[in-house]
């Protein structure tokens, strides 16, 4: 792992995998090879006790505004989404499952995530409440001055996925899981979600004024004086992040503390974290420790843990916050296979670089006439 | 600024000219971020502290820049919470530097329906007119039998849990010295 | 512990990073229920039944440390033959005063000291909370006891403790808790088989715990299992409670309580203690063990503390200067005054209990009717708006052009604008820097006191009323300084240290502490904490620069002791019970004890030491004796004196209980303490009729994201958020079976009121069995009210005050209710609708449960008296 991560700061692959592919980003944005190393988040939810403090921190050190007060009923969850006022979200899954489907599916009885005995074991339970909570949840949405900011669900039916036993099923049609069935047994998921710093971030390759820049750390970050609000992140972000605020238009999301970086401080969030959930370092560094967590979870019997988004050769080129999942991304609301929407740019890469500089010409052309 | 530096400054420029040919980066990089600099380093002053909300005691930086608290974070010195802090404690700032917090004397007339402004050192003189007032009315000086008493139940006070310990000993000495044993505070609860 | 103290938690989660096992005991299933590797649900109040069967599980295998058991604690002494248990007696013990509804312990006793006990009132000791003062000390017994080292007697605590406990089966505890017996045994199976020589398994509480009408005795359950297991005073071990405020423990040891002078001395009874030698020879028991014996030290040093040269040896250290106690001043009796009238003013110091205390009404309406109310706090809480914006406003019940009392509101500093000390929950004092000074009028409450204090002095300077001489007289100098003249704490905490007289020198140790009046301390556990002139309180040593027992991090009282009764962690020999478990040991070499921590006992003193048939205070601690604050030395299994309802721990049910008590006739806590007035009406609980009213039980906690009374939290725009709405918490078949839907308004109804919120339908509930029906248990956040960002109902409207006759704690965890769909009537409508519900409960009006619900009372009462018994 170590040297495949040292690989990824070699001039050929820079060159080739500048928009798709395996890649240490900040030598390619610019800061050499002797750039700083890539730095990120290793969240690793089997160990969040989903006490929020990741939220309050990150707003109080970013002076990140409130988003309001509504009640989501989403479980213990009232911010709903990752937006432009909330930059951590803390995703908290209640999910009633059955000590068998959770062996079949390599859940550990009394590992991480799920307790031992069963949590309601021997106790007279009858239906469950979760995926009319999960349904009924999901049409709430909720007013955080932001856009798209946390709008209802149209379809609760994926709420209800997202409550309950995820079978891999692409509709919101659960065999055997259906809203009243049986409770057979229970655990409470959670997980602090933030911006990914894809290494092949759609959010900054769509950005026409520069706003978004990669950092010296391979960090991505919104440059608050830059902003103008135009709002085609939005649409570039695999992962639904990016979010801007009503009252003045720009978009705000994660900069992984940037100013704090510059400092050697470690970011607002991961410095609070009473757990140890939310992990920052080098990122190659959280890797292999994620990958020795991986391992004694799986030795633990918790088969069913998974990284998400540690990948390089996944469809945005692996991400500078990436998760220990204790279950299918979709039950924390995460896509299971997010791309980088330029993915297919190298192959149009002539063409769209000859549009790049005219473009670039004739911003210059009225930049200047602006000034003068 | 002169030409040179503000041709310079401009991206497009740096992005054509430097290391960054896809102006994603380092010619992205805005004066601004370029200046970026943790403000917990530009603070005039750090107090060491501990965090208000639990009994858990975490240690608390608390960071002042032109006389206001600028963050405030775990203290990683501690051996109680290593630097790391719960959502209320990291709201710490939020809580001395809220737009709810009430900084003025208050007064409510009674029978009024509102508030009204009163100064700080009326108010101290109206409270300790009232404070010996009150003990005056309802104070005993033996029982029935005799027995010394040296009380008022007067007045009492309810509170100390929030407080520090040298307030909590000053309030205990003068409500004993007062005779006033109605005392309490969130222990009880 | 993840939701209300979510940075201690991570040791736990470090631990069972390391392979421990976290159990988790709850009615509700919460953050720290999805961390845990077992989560049990319990019915709320039956702490005491679940923690009996293990005691029993315990005994019935011989899985005690007996080596411990026998050598620590008093297991072989033998008790009174007059003791009558409750396996006798039908739940109550012998001595039960019908009249005054209280115990006379002369029975339980150890044996030969039946007559040895003092002149005791116990209706007194209930009305003063006095067995509170045992938080730092053991009540006063002799040490010289009749012991059988084979516990084979059939009066030995060993064998009591046995035969009291016999009938909390797993099947019993299936029936009270709701908690599956193979639950259960899986429980017990795991603390026993991870305590012993080699492992420790550690107990952590909080207030789910303590605030019950059995709230002392549901803690001494739990130190009793600790005590059997030998996890005290050993690392990985004790009772630890998580305490909720950041110096609460700090204000208990120098209290702003009614019954407590500062190191846990007793305010002065009238009855009791008219002269300075009855006050101080009630403090310590001749012929007691232990450092408490030197208590004349430490009454005459405080006294000297408070008045100083005033205070002589001749005149009793201006003892007559103090108030005096005949009975009940604690807060809910205060609060009925108010409403009476009997209180003109009210003082509340970073306190709400419009929202945060029990029975919110009659607080309100208690505030309601005064001359003036001073609230000290950071924002407009609802104790300051009471008059315009509570419930009662709504109801017409206060009026606010006919509501008398008068408010000034004084802002308070913050914790960043002042400086000094809180005690966290494990007695450590931290030493909190200033950073700014507080903005506006805001002041710290030293300043407000201090200042306050020298006002009223200037205005009843010469006056030659004799009551007067005491305010006047007082030792209230203290430096200020600042524009403001804010008095200097570190001057405070200096006094509270102490120093010697003559020299002015600050003392080192409580050892030091004179009864000749040659020494001032203003909280003698305290003293230490400005040793040699040094703010010890403020020591930072990082913690990765010293051992992880981290000494040199602040202070923790006494003496710097981190671990308390370490002597403990050592066997009788004075060695390491075991490698793994090393902590304190005897260095025969150095002729000292040596270890992680300061000792908890004398420094010198060898295992081998032995007293004289004469010794009496420290010099009668053996050498293998580690509970050096407990007149015997030894760690209580049975407690002959100190608390008020029983020797040992007996499941009694909440007061309001939806069940007959499985165990015994005695269906709650017969020395309960209780109000009977018509604002604070107790629902018809077993064997009263009309149970069915208020089927359901409630109860109540916090959520990580809000403090206490939401004074804190609710005007924090970035707390509020989180959790920005009153909600409840109901399983989904309650949901059924009373239409309940998600997020949807619902509310719950008490006779005392009804609080609307939110429903929560959560699979995170569950009713359980008990017995042979469902009990359903609804679940409440108690932070809102109609003030601040985030407004919503205050559940502790719901609750009546019913106390635990021990410290007076109230029931605050569990109660019946009913609950429905919709939003509660609002305005005059409400007054109606509560009528209706207590029309149907039978009419009540001035209800309380029935104290005694046995026949066996008359035979405990005649059982109680030596003279008449057997």
């Amino acid at each position: 792992m170590e040297v495949e991560n040292r690989g990824l700061r070699d001039e050929r692959v820079i060159r080739e995998n500048r928009l798709y592919g395996p890649l240490d980003p900040a030598p390619e944005a610019g800061y050499g090879m002797d750039a700083p190393p890539r730095m990120g988040f290793f969240t690793d939810t089997s160990v969040c006790i989903g006490c929020k403090a990741c939220e309050v921190a990150c707003k109080e050190w970013n002076n990140v505004p409130e988003t309001g007060l509504d009640l989501l009923g989403m479980s213990f969850d009232n911010t709903g989404d990752l937006t432009a006022n909330s930059w951590r979200h803390v995703a908290f899954i209640e999910q009633p499952v059955s000590r068998e489907k959770l062996a079949d599916r390599g859940v550990a009885v009394g590992g991480q995530a799920g307790n031992e005995p069963p949590a309601f074991e021997g106790l007279p339970t009858s239906r469950t409440a979760a995926p009319e909570m999960a349904a009924r949840a999901a049409t709430t949405g909720k007013e955080t001055g932001t856009e798209p900011g946390v709008p209802p669900s149209p379809e609760p039916g994926a709420a209800v996925e997202m409550a309950t036993e995820f079978l891999g099923m692409p509709s919101s049609v659960l065999p055997g899981r259906l809203p009243g069935g049986e409770r057979t047994d229970f655990r409470w998921l959670m997980m602090s979600d933030v911006c990914k710093h894809c290494t092949h971030a759609g959010c900054l390759d769509v950005c026409p004024t520069g706003a978004l820049f990669r950092t010296e750390f391979g960090t991505v970050v919104v440059q608050e004086d830059i902003c103008n609000g135009c709002g085609y992140c939005i649409s570039g972000c695999p992962y639904g992040v990016i979010d801007q605020r009503k009252d003045d238009g720009r978009a705000w999301k994660c900069t992984l503390c940037y100013d704090r970086l510059k400092d050697d401080m470690m970011p607002a969030c991961a410095k609070a974290c009473p757990t140890e959930s939310i992990q920052y370092g080098p990122l190659d560094e959280l890797r292999e420790r994620a990958a020795r967590r991986l391992e004694k979870l799986h030795e633990q019997g918790e088969t069913a843990a998974r990284l998400y988004g540690n990948d390089p050769e996944d469809g945005v080129g692996g991400d500078g916050a990436f998760f220990l999942l204790l279950d299918e991304p979709e039950v924390y609301g995460l896509p299971p296979d997010p791309v980088v929407p330029t993915r297919d740019a190298p192959a149009m890469w002539k063409r769209a670089g000859m549009a790049a500089l005219t473009m670039a010409a004739a911003a210059a052309v009225a930049f200047v006439g602006r000034r003068s | 600024m002169g030409v040179r530096t503000w041709i310079e400054g401009w991206p497009v420029y740096r992005q054509l000219t430097g290391t960054d040919p896809l102006g994603r980066g380092l010619a992205a990089m805005s004066p601004r971020s370029a200046e970026l600099r943790p403000r917990t380093e530009t603070a005039d002053s750090m107090a060491r502290s501990v965090c208000p909300y639990c009994a858990v005691g975490c240690g608390q930086r608390v960071y002042v820049k032109d006389g206001r608290v600028t963050q405030i974070e775990g203290d990683p010195d501690s051996p109680i919470n290593r630097g790391r802090l719960c959502p209320k404690g990291a709201a710490s700032k939020n809580l001395v530097t809220s737009k709810f917090r009430q900084t003025r004397v208050r007064y409510r007339r009674p029978y009024s329906t509102e508030w009204e402004d009163l100064d700080l050192d009326t108010a101290m003189d109206m409270i300790a007119d009232r404070v010996i007032a009150a003990r005056a009315a309802r104070w005993e000086d033996v029982d029935d039998s005799g027995r010394p008493l040296n009380r008022t139940l007067g007045f009492s006070g309810l509170g100390g849990a929030t407080l520090d310990n040298e307030e909590n000993y000053l309030i205990k000495k003068l409500f004993t010295a007062l005779g006033a044993i109605q005392i309490e505070n969130q222990a009880r609860i | 512990m993840a939701e209300c103290h979510p940075v201690g938690f991570q040791w736990v989660m470090a631990a069972k990073e390391r392979g421990a096992r976290v159990i988790h005991v709850d009615p509700r299933f919460t953050r720290t229920s999805a961390v845990a590797n077992t989560y049990v649900p319990i019915r709320a109040g039956s702490d005491i039944a679940f923690m009996g069967g293990i005691v029993k599980y315990i005994l019935d295998n011989e899985l005690d440390f007996r080596e411990y058991v026998l050598a620590y604690t008093n297991a072989a002494t033998i008790v009174s033959d007059d003791f009558c248990d409750t396996e006798d007696l039908d739940g109550l013990f012998s001595g039960y005063d019908p009249e005054l509804g209280v115990y006379d312990p002369t029975t339980w006793q150890y044996e030969g000291h039946e007559a040895a006990v003092e002149p005791r009132d116990p209706a007194m000791e209930r009305e003063t909370a006095m067995p509170m003062q045992h938080e730092s000390h053991g009540p006063g017994v002799s040490a010289r006891v009749r012991r059988d080292e084979t516990l084979q007697h059939p009066r030995c605590v060993y064998q009591l403790l046995k035969r009291h406990f016999s009938r909390y089966t797993p099947e019993m505890v299936e029936k009270v808790c709701g908690v599956p017996r193979e639950r259960f045994l899986d429980v017990a199976r795991a603390w026993t088989e991870n305590s012993g020589r080699e492992r420790t398994t550690a107990l952590v509480y909080a207030v789910g715990w303590t605030q019950h009408t059995t709230g002392a005795q549901t803690i001494r359950t739990g130190a009793i299992i600790q005590l059997l297991l030998g996890n005290v005073g050993r690392p990985g071990g004790g009772v630890m409670a998580l305490r909720g405020h950041a110096s609460i423990q700090g204000s208990t040891d120098i209290p702003t309580l009614f019954n407590l002078l500062p190191g846990y001395l007793p305010m002065p009874n009238a009855v009791l203690h008219p002269t300075y030698s009855d006050w101080v020879t009630s403090i310590c028991h001749p012929e007691q063990k232990g450092f408490w014996y030197k208590a004349p030290a430490y009454c005459a040093s405080l006294l000297k503390a408070y008045w100083g040269d005033k205070a002589t040896p001749d005149n009793d250290f201006c003892y007559g200067y103090m108030p005096r106690l005949t009975g009940d001043h604690g807060i809910y009796k205060q609060v009925l005054d108010m409403i009476d009238g009997k209180i003109k003013g009210y003082f509340l110091m970073g306190q709400n209990p419009a929202v945060g205390s029990m029975n919110g009404r009659a607080q309100r309406l208690g505030m309601g009717n005064l001359d003036w109310l001073v609230v000290r706090d950071l924002f407009e809480i609802e104790s300051a708006t009471f008059w315009k914006n509570s419930v009662e406003v709504e109801t017409g019940e206060i009026v606010p052009e006919e509501c008398p009392t008068e408010v000034f509101f004084m802002p308070a500093a913050s914790h960043v604008e002042k400086e000094g000390t809180f005690t966290q929950t494990q007695r450590l004092l931290q030493w909190r820097e200033k950073a700014l000074d507080p903005p506006g009028d805001a002041r710290s409450d030293l300043w407000f006191f201090f200042h306050l204090g020298r006002i009223i002095r200037e205005k009843l300077a010469g006056s030659p009323l004799r009551r007067d001489r005491p305010i006047l007289d007082l030792a209230w100098n203290y430096p200020t300084h600042g524009p403001h003249e804010e008095p200097s704490a570190e001057a405070v905490l200096r006094e509270i240290n102490g120093y010697a007289v003559d020299t002015g020198l600050t003392l080192r140790t409580f050892g030091q502490l004179r009864d000749d009046g040659s020494t001032v301390c203003g909280a003698w556990i305290y003293c230490g904490v400005f040793a040699d002139g040094v703010n010890q309180a403020n020591r930072r040593r990082p913690g990765k620069e010293q051992t992880w027992v981290a000494p040199e991090w602040g202070w923790a009282w006494p003496s710097n002791r981190r671990i308390l009764y370490n002597r403990a962690s050592a066997d009788p020999e004075g060695r390491p019970w075991s490698e793994r478990k090393a902590y304190l040991w005897w260095d025969e070499t150095k002729g000292c004890w040596d270890g992680y921590d300061d000792p908890d006992f004398e420094k010198t003193k060898p295992p081998t030491y032995r007293p004289g048939p004469e010794a009496e205070g420290t010099e009668a601690i053996a050498g293998d004796d580690p509970f050096i604050m407990q007149g015997d030395g030894k760690g209580w299994l049975y407690a002959p004196s100190g608390l008020l309802d029983g020797p040992l721990p007996t499941h009694y049910e909440p007061p309001e209980s939806p069940v007959r008590n499985p165990l015994y006739g005695q269906q709650a806590n017969p020395v309960r303490k209780v109000y009977d007035r018509p604002e604070n009406i107790t629902h018809p609980s077993p064997p009263e009729p009309h149970t069915d009213v208020f089927p359901y039980v409630f109860t109540i906690a916090r959520l990580t994201e809000h403090h206490t009374a939401g004074g804190m939290s609710r005007y924090v725009e970035h707390l509020a958020e989180l959790q920005p709405e009153m909600f409840f918490e109901v399983s989904p078949e309650l949901a059924a079976e009373r239409g309940l839907t998600h997020l949807d308004f619902g509310h719950v109804v008490t006779a005392r009121g009804a609080v609307e919120g939110k429903v929560l339908v959560t699979d995170r509930l569950t009713p359980l069995r008990v017995g042979n029906r469902a009990v359903h248990q609804i679940w409440l956040p108690y932070h809102w009210g109609p003030g601040g960002w985030s407004k919503g109902d205050s559940a502790n409207d719901l609750f009546t005050m019913v106390l635990d006759p021990n410290v007076l704690i109230q029931e605050g965890k569990a109660g019946t209710c009913d609950v429905r769909p919709g939003r509660r009537p609002h305005g005059k409508e409400l007054v109606d609708y509560l009528n209706e519900y207590r029309r149907r409960a039978g009419n009540l009006e001035y209800h309380q449960t029935p104290i005694i619900t046995t026949d066996a009372v008359h035979e405990s009462h005649r059982r109680g008296r030596p003279d008449d018994g057997s």
